[in-house]
């Protein structure tokens, strides 16, 4: 399976490869709310409540964890192109594994989570964020490729039990935006309403967003950042297991 | 003869009641081809899809190369080579890259599995294209890359789902040769009846989910009445040709029109009468039964193509 798995992601890494705009395309969004959201909420930071330091430097591990999501969510869109060329018919027929056929699209979408988290941050770092230690970067790479390859396990999953795209870009979309204004992202947990706090519990975007802030912070609250990984490490268990399981209501169904 | 492909009885209903499959039934001997004809929606990609393990039946059942392919789908995939109907190349990889990840899932590896390669590249002409993405690649290369693919372990039984569906008469005519050289068990699905007629030994035309008629392409023909014998003659003909054996007599315009089991050996005794008589023939024509006829014999419908 480790090898099949490996075969998988090394194909989609060579279409990757052949495409690398795509990162940069990709990248023009969160580049955009960093700098626009990063100028326009300025202020945000004299409201009580706050800790203080600049708007960008709280808002940049957000943006990170941001675009690992909006971008990983769309994982499943790529299957379904390859449902409708019969490149996946092709594989199922092969002795392939089918767990290796999700988990190289995912060790993928990982690689790309981690190639434009580097670039946010270094971005971030240019205009005026700080980032305190290298391993506090590298937790919030690990907490971003997490959070992305769970929400590409569903994506994935529901891309083949959907199998049409316009049902999966609604499907996304429907779910993508509300799990962003429902974390930490743009403002302070304690400044946020009182049910939102709560239904940001349960939110696995908010997860990545609390554990990736604290871990470049300056005094990292290092067991708050192993339990969000924790939980996040556990919903990408379920996500792969559902996004395998999804094969099948796929072949009842050719 | 071993038997290489085996179905039972297989059934198949789809969600919303669209019955595929009504109890199929038929076997394939090893070595040879055999074609499953019939039009669009005859259920011919469903019998290919249960028996290459992408789907499972409702009922009935079906072995490959002796392996139940609802028991154990896996050794099944690994007997089995398949080109769906479209086409399952991965377009923005080369031709090479699609080949070798193949013989990898197969567990080929380093030099053998380049070598293996190579030889398919060149076998199926696609080695000056084997390091340009599919994407740039005619509908033929594509299916010929189609067909490397499922080649590359080198399988036991391939499945050749309307292999030239779509493909220009000089595409069409290149895949033909292709596939007449494969000398591999081959169950091939199509509605071109040219392409049942030419290559395979044993023809079962599909209607309905079912087998409705089957044999090799000569046998469904002679099922029919005889081939049909039509001689351009001047003068009258009346009873010139009794007790020849002949059937469905007929002047119409001054040409003869009849039917014989055996028209290549009924000719030569219609020449003769007519010469008895001193009538002059100015040209002889035999048609052998198409497979069209027989088509239309069994579903009484032609195939539209």
């Amino acid at each position: 399976m480790i090898r099949h798995t490996l075969y998988m992601t090394l194909r989609h890494l060579r279409e990757l490869w052949r495409q690398p705009w795509f990162v940069a395309v990709t990248l023009v969004q969160p580049v955009i709310w960093l700098l626009l959201f990063g100028a326009l909420f300025k202020k945000v930071v004299e409201i009580p409540g706050f800790p203080g330091g600049s708007y960008i430097a709280f808002l940049a591990p957000g943006v990170v964890v941001m675009t690992a999501l909006f971008n990983s969510a769309w994982s499943g869109m790529a299957l379904i192109e390859d449902l409708n060329r019969g490149v996946t018919a092709r594989f199922l027929v092969s002795p392939v594994r089918r767990e290796a056929l999700i988990a190289g699209r995912l060790l993928k979408e990982m690689v790309v989570v981690v190639i434009q988290s580097l670039i946010i941050i270094g971005l971030a770092a240019i205009v005026g964020a700080s980032f305190q230690s290298v391993g506090g970067v590298i937790a919030l790479l690990v907490i971003s490729a997490l959070l992305g390859a769970t929400f590409g396990a569903l994506s994935n999953g529901f891309g083949l039990i959907m199998r049409q795209e316009d049902a999966l870009i609604g499907a996304v979309q429907f779910v993508v935006l509300p799990l962003t204004f429902l974390s930490a992202t743009f403002l302070q947990a304690n400044l946020m309403p009182h049910w939102i706090r709560h239904v940001a519990d349960f939110n696995p975007v908010n997860w990545a967003v609390v554990a990736g802030r604290s871990a470049v912070a300056a005094d990292p609250d290092w067991g708050v950042v192993a339990s969000r990984a924790g939980f996040l490490a556990a919903l990408l268990v379920v996500g792969l297991v559902f996004a395998t399981r999804a094969f099948r209501s796929y072949q009842t169904a050719v | 003869m071993a038997t290489t492909i085996e179905a039972e009885g297989l059934v198949k209903t789809y969600p919303k009641g669209v019955a595929a499959l009504d109890g199929l039934s038929f076997s394939v001997p090893a070595g040879t081809v055999f074609a499953l004809l019939g039009p669009n929606g005859a259920g011919k990609s469903t019998a290919v899809k249960i028996l290459t393990t992408l789907t499972l039946p409702d009922g009935g059942r079906a072995s490959v190369a002796g392996i139940d392919v609802a028991v154990s789908p896996d050794r099944v995939r690994r007997q089995v080579g398949v080109v769906a109907q479209g086409s399952g190349v991965d377009v923005q990889a080369t031709g090479r890259e699609n080949l070798r990840l193949q013989g990898q899932l197969h567990g080929l590896r380093g030099r053998s599995l380049s070598q293996r390669v190579g030889d398919l590249l060149d076998r199926f002409g696609l080695t000056d294209a084997a390091d340009r993405v599919a994407r740039t690649y005619s509908g033929g290369m594509q299916r010929r890359l189609d067909i490397a693919m499922a080649m590359v372990h080198d399988p036991q039984v391939l499945f050749l789902d309307e292999p030239t569906t779509g493909l220009d008469p000089e595409a069409r005519a290149e895949m033909w040769d292709g596939i007449a050289g494969l000398q591999k068990t081959v169950l091939l699905t199509t509605h071109y009846l040219e392409e049942a007629d030419r290559l395979a030994g044993t023809v079962a035309i599909m209607d309905h989910g079912r087998i409705v008629a089957s044999g090799s392409p000569d046998e469904l023909k002679a099922q029919l009445r005889g081939d049909s014998i039509q001689v351009e003659v001047s003068g009258e003909v009346d009873g010139a040709l009794e007790g020849l054996g002949l059937r469905d007599v007929m002047v119409e315009g001054g040409v003869l029109h009849a039917r014989a089991d055996d028209g290549g050996r009924a000719v030569p005794a219609v020449l003769q009468a007519l010469e008895a008589r001193g009538l002059a023939v100015a040209s002889v024509r035999v048609a052998r039964p198409s497979l069209d006829d027989v088509y239309l014999q069994h579903t009484g419908r032609t195939l539209t193509r």
